[in-house]
């Protein structure tokens, strides 16, 4: 796998996913194409339902893509048959939103750390196991001797600590975080951002981090997509979408990062209306409907375009900037 | 070892609560279950009469007074009195005799069938469940062509067509059991999957086998054993319905269907041989209905508090 060292560790090509219901094909993925390069944290954000889960699932291959390719060094992750799909869960994992629902209520915090290293036969039962067990609890910031307690006696925090200690266990390099925070209160949130920070700086771990506002991806992220309905209007360097926003959209998700400042300048964007239904979604701009800088010409499919060094973004006020 | 619960400003390390997963003092959901249903004096009874009953046909040689098939020709249709507590039947056996030894017969009935719905149809209703498409189709559909049979009818047909006797007895009310459990099942398998942990579970690499046999079962497992203990009251009855029809134990076996049907003919003379048969019937289903509705109340989180 030491071929590609220099190309991106992973690498999204046109990813579409549909589900089927009873209205219409549902477009949660839209062609999707990014790359994460080796190290770094790209943060992905947008509001619920726009696709952002849906896409960080492709990548771990929870969910089969309805086309396009998820190359993780080169290989392409959809087209692997069952041991290689064991073999890859050894180099990406996840961790999930709710603490409450990712933890398996029947197991104790040993057994649901330590099932994946039984699984793939790393360990077998005993005392080495549960001192890897006990030196994972020690990586993700738990005391070891919670290690034969059960999810219910743990708090929000320690619980999501256990589940990022079970994404750690087979040594991956690479973790699709899926709103790891927002299920926590403000002030553990913040114990967690920097438990990602120090672990991505001792094991040089690659994360995709999903989120739904940029306050809290803003700070860990090198890079920002902003994704609107199934699709990425925006794209570039943490600094210059949070600083320089060029999309509306954007606009609007960085107006509502909280400030404390008196600054009359800063007017918070309030945009009207919801999210219109990813049912059968009209080839337009995606974003048409609530735009408050819209014209005429906005009605019809926009391509994502570098309008800045690095810096990519769909929307056609820009395209001839 | 260092504990790295860090201030996330200071970066100063913060106290772990002392009292919290010691090892020692965990309420596991068993204790949790066992509070509540101890609370439940109408569940309590029910065990208490269980475990009476699991006593009596364990120990039934050492209980009864006398065998199971003791025939005194010079003493029948004797009424209950000092001599035989619940009187002897048209061959001079006791009763109370037969009924004990009976309870070993009933209680395997009722355990054996239910086991047979309990692992096929627990089995077909996991693989519906967990799987869905065209498996649930597949499975649930022919389970809706059994249930579409009434239960006693199909066991009768079975039975009659089988051969009467308890083996074949046991076969047809356990085939007739597993559609209840296929569907309780895969139920409770269907809303067990929607959890996080199942899709971690996936994203680590674990087989479809060892999620089902890990983690969905363990946690579906609260209603299957309510139904479990509801449903053994319900094929004991069914049991003692076909014996009663001459389809399941054949005589001599005090099974207490077949000794109602005995007695039936003599209603009128010596009601004690039909009626306590019918007691001992209706006390062992009721305690099992009250064991279940008990378990069902101790299991469900909402009735907390």
């Amino acid at each position: 796998m030491a071929e590609s060292i220099q190309g991106p560790l992973v690498k999204l090509v046109d990813l579409h996913k549909e589900f089927r219901t009873k209205q219409g094909t549902l477009h949660a993925v839209d062609g999707v194409s990014l790359h994460i390069n080796q190290g770094e944290t790209l943060g992905l954000v947008g509001e619920s339902g726009c696709g952002k889960s849906t896409t960080g699932r492709l990548l771990v291959r929870l969910l089969d893509a309805t086309s396009g390719q998820v190359f993780f060094r080169g290989t392409d992750v959809q087209s692997l048959n069952r041991t290689e799909l064991k073999k890859f869960a050894r180099k990406a994992q996840i961790v999930f939103q709710d603490p409450y629902s990712s933890l398996d209520p029947r197991m104790s915090v040993a057994e649901i750390i330590g099932e994946a290293l039984l699984v793939h036969k790393l360990y077998t039962k005993g005392k080495a196991l549960r001192q890897k067990v006990e030196s994972l609890m020690d990586y993700a910031g738990i005391a070891s001797r919670l290690i034969n307690s059960y999810p219910h006696e743990l708090d929000g925090g320690r619980r999501q600590r256990v589940g990022i200690a079970r994404a750690l266990a087979l040594e991956p390099e690479f973790l699709v975080l899926d709103e790891p925070v927002s299920a926590l209160d403000v002030s553990i949130q913040a114990q967690i951002l920097n438990l990602f920070e120090e672990l991505q700086d001792e094991l040089q771990l690659t994360y995709l981090f999903i989120a739904h506002d940029l306050s809290v991806v803003k700070h860990i992220s090198d890079r920002i997509a902003v994704m609107y309905m199934g699709q990425i209007v925006e794209l570039g360097d943490a600094d210059e979408v949070i600083h320089n926003p060029l999309h509306p959209y954007t606009e609007a998700l960085v107006s509502a990062i909280p400030r404390i400042t008196r600054s009359t300048e800063h007017h918070r964007i309030i945009l009207e209306g919801d999210v219109p239904s990813p049912v059968n979604p009209p080839s337009i701009c995606r974003f048409y409907g609530r735009c408050p800088v819209r014209q005429d010409r906005c009605r019809r499919p926009v391509e994502l375009l570098e309008v800045e060094p690095n810096h990519y973004v769909r929307c056609v006020l820009r395209e001839t900037a | 070892m260092a504990v790295r619960l860090r201030n996330a400003t200071t970066g100063e390390s913060l106290p772990v609560p002392p009292t919290i997963g010691t090892g020692r003092k965990q309420r596991t959901r068993f204790d949790e279950t066992w509070r509540q249903f101890r609370k439940n004096k109408w569940a309590m009874s029910g065990m208490v009469l269980l475990i009476f009953l699991a006593f009596v046909a364990i120990g039934a040689d050492f209980v009864a007074p006398e065998g199971l098939d003791d025939q005194q020709l010079g003493r029948r249709f004797l009424a209950p009195s000092a001599e035989a507590i619940l009187g002897t039947d048209h061959l001079g056996r006791d009763i109370l005799s037969r009924i004990i030894h009976g309870s070993r017969l009933s209680l395997s009935i009722g355990f054996i069938t239910t086991s047979i719905g309990l692992v096929i149809g627990g089995g077909l209703g996991a693989i519906a469940g967990y799987y869905g498409g065209s498996r649930d189709q597949f499975i649930m559909r022919i389970m809706d062509v059994i249930l579409a049979i009434p239960g006693f009818i199909f066991a009768v047909a079975l039975v009659t067509a089988l051969g009467p006797n308890l083996t074949n007895l046991m076969i047809a009310v356990g085939v007739n059991s597993i559609p209840y459990f296929a569907r309780i099942i895969r139920s409770s398998v269907m809303s067990v999957k929607e959890n996080e942990y199942i899709e971690a579970a996936r994203a680590l690499g674990c087989s479809h086998t060892w999620i089902i046999l890990r983690h969905v079962i363990p946690n579906a497992f609260a209603p299957i054993l309510v139904q479990a203990t509801l449903r053994i009251g319900d094929t004991i009855i069914i049991a003692a319905g076909l014996s009663f029809l001459g389809l399941g134990a054949q005589p001599p076996l005090p099974e207490w269907g077949a000794m109602l049907s005995g007695g039936r003919q003599y209603l009128r003379d010596a009601w004690w041989m039909a009626t306590f048969p019918g007691v001992a019937i209706m006390f062992t289903v009721l305690a099992f209905n009250l064991v279940g509705d008990g378990l069902r109340d101790a299991l469900d989180p909402r009735l907390k508090n």
